[in-house]
């Protein structure tokens, strides 16, 4: 049987918060915040289909991806495929984001999560590809080493465990990442760790 | 919390309602009446003869605006709705929770204890307010009475280990909720001696009615929005074409609507003759009153309290979704029980 696919972009959502990966993906919850839409504007530029040639570069907007044992499927924003001096051409993903470089590697395990996908698919190696944001507009490299790997490998793992037990992870709350988070409405990280039947007992005595 | 955004109740009979732009547009004849950013609604409610246009439906669904049809009297008669929210697996752990009697019971309970709780809440306000009154010390007598029965069914209620004995305590509080709502209409020509529905013989159960439907209308909304299935309910009995679960959770909010009914008749926004007596002997509100109803019921939902669980500010109209949100939280297991809204 088919592995249930996992978006690539779902990756980035379990490295930010398992919680907030369970809650997109088990429990169609998504809401829209000026985040999610400042990336959505930036996205209708990059997503256009489309093919297009410079000198040794040809570049390939929205590209289907797809990993056959992995069970990953997703969009490439934009890949190049750069001429090499033998005639082949080297695949080279780039993904856009909005903001700046992130202290997290959320990002760059997306990317990497393509590259697998374009070496599965074209049957050949992927060692490096580029991050762009939107704030600095500018590239940032990425080399696909073997601890990025691993991670990627990890981050897929993990996401299928939570896909495969439909449970969704309970909060933990941190100031920072929660503010951010467009799901906090729906999540409520900070109301359900006080025992609720306890709490309801006791208001109910209370005269 | 997440802005409030408003239902909008169109009863203008050959109205015509379109999109234009980002805007709803109603039209009587070639005048335009009114005219709403679409991003600022929740909901459109049409009493009787009122037109929509397809292009503007396909915008409400896609923006998760519900769209209501209710004849004339308010009776249902349709929804629009679009492809919003299909959490399966929650509506499939309400279901095997709805098929299991100990958990339905837990859930029933808790419900039914913020109604009584907030029963109790209307009955204690009236007594803060009015109870010392020298001229209405008999009536505070009874009510204080009352206000002790309904302290001991709220209590009796953590006994109960089936729906029928829940079902009887209710009665049984309703009983003497209701045996002293007549104390708390200040206005002689407003006469209540029972709640009774189907059709409700006299104006305050006309209003009752109709207030009730209104609520359940938005449960309904808040469920829906939340994933969870209105027709799959653990008090009410399953009955196709219900909405059992938008009955369940209303049970907590009703006292607060019959606070909302005696305050339109004690500040005197309603009076007898505002309503119509049918041949039948039923009662219901006219139409010209029934917009001075539902405008005030749209400012009580702008209104602002604090939710003690949350323990955070909330406007009265995003109750039914706050609540619909901890029973989707409980049902996916964030916590060990639901917990009802009590009125403070």
């Amino acid at each position: 049987m088919d592995l249930e696919p996992i978006y690539l972009s779902r990756l980035q959502h379990y490295l930010y918060c398992p919680r907030q990966f369970a809650l997109i993906e088990l429990e169609d919850v998504w809401i829209e915040n000026q985040f999610t839409a400042e990336g959505k504007v930036l996205h209708q530029r990059v997503d256009q289909p489309d093919k297009q040639k410079r000198g040794d570069i040809r570049t390939v907007r929205s590209l289907r991806l797809s990993h056959s044992t992995l069970g990953i499927e997703g969009v490439a924003d934009v890949v190049e495929y750069h001429r090499q001096p033998d005639g082949t051409e080297q695949p080279y993903p780039i993904e856009y984001k909005r903001g700046k470089p992130k202290s997290h590697r959320a990002d760059e395990v997306q990317l990497c999560a393509q590259a697998l996908c374009l070496e599965d698919m074209e049957g050949l190696a992927v060692p490096e590809g580029a991050l762009f944001y939107g704030e600095v507009r500018r590239r940032h490299g990425v080399d696909f080493d073997e601890a990025l790997r691993e991670l990627t490998l990890q981050t897929i793992q993990a996401c299928r465990d939570i896909v495969q037990t439909k449970a969704t992870p309970k909060a933990a709350y941190q100031a920072g990442k929660c503010r951010n988070c467009s799901l906090i409405e729906q999540c409520h990280p900070q109301d359900f760790t006080r025992p609720a039947s306890a709490w309801l007992a006791q208001q109910l005595a209370q005269d | 919390m997440r802005p409030l955004r408003n239902v909008i109740y169109i009863q203008t009979q050959n109205a015509w309602v379109h999109k234009d732009n980002d805007n709803l547009v109603m039209k009587v004849g070639d005048e335009i009446k009114a005219r709403v950013p679409i991003h600022k609604l929740q909901g459109l409610v049409c009493f009787g003869q009122v037109s929509i246009s397809p292009y503007l439906m396909a915008h409400c669904a896609e923006n998760a605006v519900t769209i209501t049809y209710l004849n004339q009297f308010g009776k249902f008669l349709a929804r629009v709705e679009g492809p919003v929210s299909g959490n399966v697996l929650l509506r499939r752990t309400q279901h095997l929770t709805g098929a299991n009697r100990d958990k339905s019971v837990a859930i029933a309970r808790t419900m039914l204890s913020g109604k009584l709780y907030n029963q109790r809440s209307v009955l204690r306000r009236y007594l803060r307010d009015y109870g010392d009154k020298e001229n209405e010390q008999t009536m505070s007598a009874e009510l204080a009475t009352a206000e002790k029965r309904l302290s001991r069914c709220l209590q009796q209620l953590t006994d109960c280990d089936a729906i029928d004995t829940l079902m009887g305590r209710e009665g049984e509080a309703a009983q003497v909720y209701f045996g002293v709502f007549q104390h708390l209409i200040r206005q002689p020509d407003f006469q209540f001696d029972a709640r009774r529905r189907r059709p409700p013989t006299d104006p305050v159960n006309a209003l009752l009615s109709f207030c009730y439907t209104l609520l359940t209308h938005d449960c309904r909304s808040a469920l829906e929005t939340t994933g969870l299935d209105p027709a799959s309910g653990f008090l009410h009995q399953l009955r196709s074409g219900r909405p059992s679960l938008a009955l369940d959770l209303a049970e907590e909010f009703r006292p607060m609507i019959d606070r909302f009914v005696l305050s339109l008749i004690n500040k005197r926004q309603l009076s007898l003759k505002d309503f119509e007596e049918w041949p039948n002997g039923s009662f219901t509100l006219k139409e010209e009153p029934r917009r001075t109803l539902l405008a005030a019921w749209q400012d009580r939902k702008q209104d602002t309290l604090t939710h003690p669980w949350f323990e955070e500010s909330v406007s009265v109209g995003l109750l039914p979704w706050l609540q619909a949100q901890i029973l989707a939280r409980f049902l996916r297991g964030d916590c060990d029980s639901y917990v009802p809204f009590l009125w403070k």
